[in-house]
């Protein structure tokens, strides 16, 4: 009786990185082959690619010294035996890349909105930051300040969105899209949901018909069609205009993601809000959305991750965003040919944002789930 | 109609579309009355009390709670779910608050209630069923029998006249059962007008003031719970209870 009350530590071979390695890596002799031409794959694939991108590549200057300033002067069109990548077309694109044709007098302004924009991420991304409640303020207001800094007005000069560019054009319609389409995203799934059925019928014609159609062709809607339903003489901006379209077809996107969410949440969380005597809305934003919008978390995110990339589609209308600017350099007979470094670039930018987005879905998934369902699961 | 009737149902009828769920019930409650409804299920016992706040709408004949009549009038629909609590078969508690804020949602938001306040009497309803120490767990880490404890204090919190309660031990444990009635049966000494649906004949027989059967969507019986038990009219309360006593 006395052994069974010592504390029986688990066999030694499962525990610690040998158990680890013996359990997933040489389960078997199937598993072991398998993870032996994987460690084979990559030590044919990993020296080569640290090769390139760093050990054998040009930065500024080419191998014999020489500051870079043509795709000619890259070693590994001097000597296609040695050389590796020629950053140099990064670097000497850089400005154009991050701010497009921004005055250079003026950049100040987009450095401080960037700034400005991760101030007013923090308290989304972190709960327990301190003053929160002040940060959440400043959120708030950041959008009506990032435009008259941006965009110019309230004494600062103004600058037409045909300069903007590169990442600010990419930043600006992500975030802009990602951040109305769900306000409005909620509303709709909401409607169609409604019992009154005008509305639902709105709310589905809407969601249909914005679904059905491709970006591209919304994209052209925005630009060719939008100005004609304007009254003669207002004249809108160009970006706006790609702005609306890609709201619209972000929200539609919202709209049924939240409304399978919804779908999700038993009868009986209504009847409890009812019985208690709160109102539609109460009952809605107290207690069925934020249970609706936790279940939708993933599809929320794959959706917004969606919308960050597919922003590159602007480049058919002629707006310049990050990969315009960088079809744009292309095209530059000083750079011809550099299409690796520059699709390299560009994708490994995108990948950063869409990789935040989707680690700050897990932390979110993570800290939300203490409340739902514990116990049960 | 009496005059301290404070729960009137007259002649209501209700279809689930070609299904005459309720077939003119008619049903007085009189204020500090604590009505027992039994009856098969499918008899539209859960129906009719779902119609006394609200939850389902009635097609026929009239409701009228403590002087408010239930027409499609939202106003009066607000307010008769102000004086009406309601406890589910399911719990139905709010999963992504913790015990705490479920009970204080309510009293904050509807009634206004400055914060301090509402948690104060979150802690009261608490003890009156004596789960305090649960004040800020979430639902999904209590018991069955402390859920449904929470969800009677969340609609004591908004100081109904009226409670509700649709099968509240139907889904619980053997062991918890108890701990659910013991409750209800100190709410019922407390004075507060009752309409339980159970199938607890042992708190019938204790706190019932009035039995009422149904079946097939109609009253059948209403007795006395001595009379109901002892000395049953109907041959089909006679079945009803042969069956559910003989277990």
């Amino acid at each position: 009786m006395n052994e069974m009350n010592e504390v029986r530590k688990p066999p030694v071979a499962t525990t610690g990185i040998i158990g680890w390695l013996r359990i997933n890596l040489f389960f078997n002799w199937t598993n072991s082959l398998i993870t032996l031409f994987v460690i084979y794959c990559l030590y044919q694939f990993i020296p080569w690619i640290l090769d390139w991108t760093i050990i054998s590549a040009d930065f500024k200057y080419n191998y014999l010294g020489e500051q870079i300033t043509n795709q000619e002067m890259c070693s590994r069109n001097l000597d296609p035996e040695n050389g590796g990548a020629c950053w140099a077309v990064i670097y000497v694109r850089f400005y154009q890349f991050i701010y497009g044709f921004y005055p250079k007098v003026e950049v100040w302004r987009v450095n401080l909105a960037y700034v400005m924009l991760a101030f007013a991420l923090l308290p989304l991304l972190y709960a327990k930051l301190p003053y929160r409640k002040y940060f959440l303020y400043f959120t708030y207001i950041f959008p009506v300040i990032a435009y008259f800094l941006l965009n110019g007005g309230l004494g600062f000069t103004e600058v037409s969105t045909n300069k903007w560019g590169g990442l600010l054009v990419t930043l600006v319609l992500g975030c802009t899209g990602i951040a109305l389409a769900f306000p409005i995203g909620i509303m709709l799934a909401l409607g169609r949901r409604s019992k009154l059925p005008v509305i639902s019928m709105m709310c589905t014609l809407f969601i249909e018909f914005i679904r059905g159609v491709p970006l591209i062709t919304l994209l052209f809607f925005g630009m060719v069609m939008l100005p004609l339903f304007l009254p003669e003489g207002i004249d809108m901006d160009g970006l706006v205009r790609v702005l609306v379209a890609v709201t619209l077809f972000q929200s539609a996107y919202m709209a049924e993601v939240i409304r399978g969410g919804l779908q999700a949440i038993p009868p009986g969380q209504y009847e409890a809000a009812k019985s208690l005597g709160m109102s539609y809305w109460r009952m809605n934003l107290l207690i069925i959305l934020p249970q609706a919008i936790r279940i939708s978390i993933p599809p929320i995110v794959n959706t917004s991750i969606g919308l960050f990339k597919d922003t590159t589609l602007v480049i058919i209308v002629g707006i310049l965003d990050l990969l315009g600017i960088g079809r744009g350099t292309l095209a530059d007979t000083n750079w011809l040919g550099l299409s690796y470094e520059i699709y390299f670039f560009v994708s490994l930018v995108f990948f950063i944002f869409t990789f935040g987005m989707s680690r700050y879905s897990l932390y979110l998934e993570k800290k939300l789930k203490t409340g739902i369902n514990m116990g049960a699961d | 109609m009496s005059e301290e009737s404070i729960i009137s149902l007259k002649n209501v009828n209700k279809w689930f579309g070609d299904f005459h769920v309720l077939q003119d019930v008619n049903l007085e409650v009189k204020k500090k009355e604590r009505i027992v409804v039994c009856g098969p299920s499918g008899s539209g016992k859960s129906t009719m009390i779902r119609c006394i706040n609200r939850l389902e709408e009635h097609q026929e004949g009239s409701i009228v709670v403590d002087g408010i009549e239930l027409t499609g009038n939202l106003k009066n629909i607000d307010n008769v779910r102000k004086e009406v609590g309601m406890v589910f078969q399911q719990f139905n508690l709010f999963p992504h608050l913790s015990v705490k804020e479920n009970i204080t949602l309510a009293p904050i938001w509807v009634k206004k209630m400055p914060k301090a306040e509402a948690e104060e009497l979150a802690m009261r309803q608490l003890e009156i069923v004596k789960i305090p120490e649960q004040a800020n767990k979430y639902p999904g880490q209590l018991s069955g029998g402390q859920q449904q404890r929470v969800a009677i204090a969340r609609s004591l919190a908004m100081n109904p006249n009226i409670m509700l309660f649709d099968e509240p031990t139907s889904a619980l444990d053997p062991e918890m059962i108890k701990e659910v009635l013991d409750v209800m049966v100190d709410l019922a000494n407390g004075g507060m007008t009752m309409i339980v649906v159970t199938h607890e004949m042992g708190f019938a027989k204790t706190v019932a003031d009035r039995m009422v059967f149904m079946d097939e969507g109609k009253i059948v019986e209403e007795a006395s719970p001595d009379k109901f038990f002892n000395n049953p009219e109907s041959d089909r309360t006679k079945l009803f209870l042969s069956q559910i006593l003989h277990q």
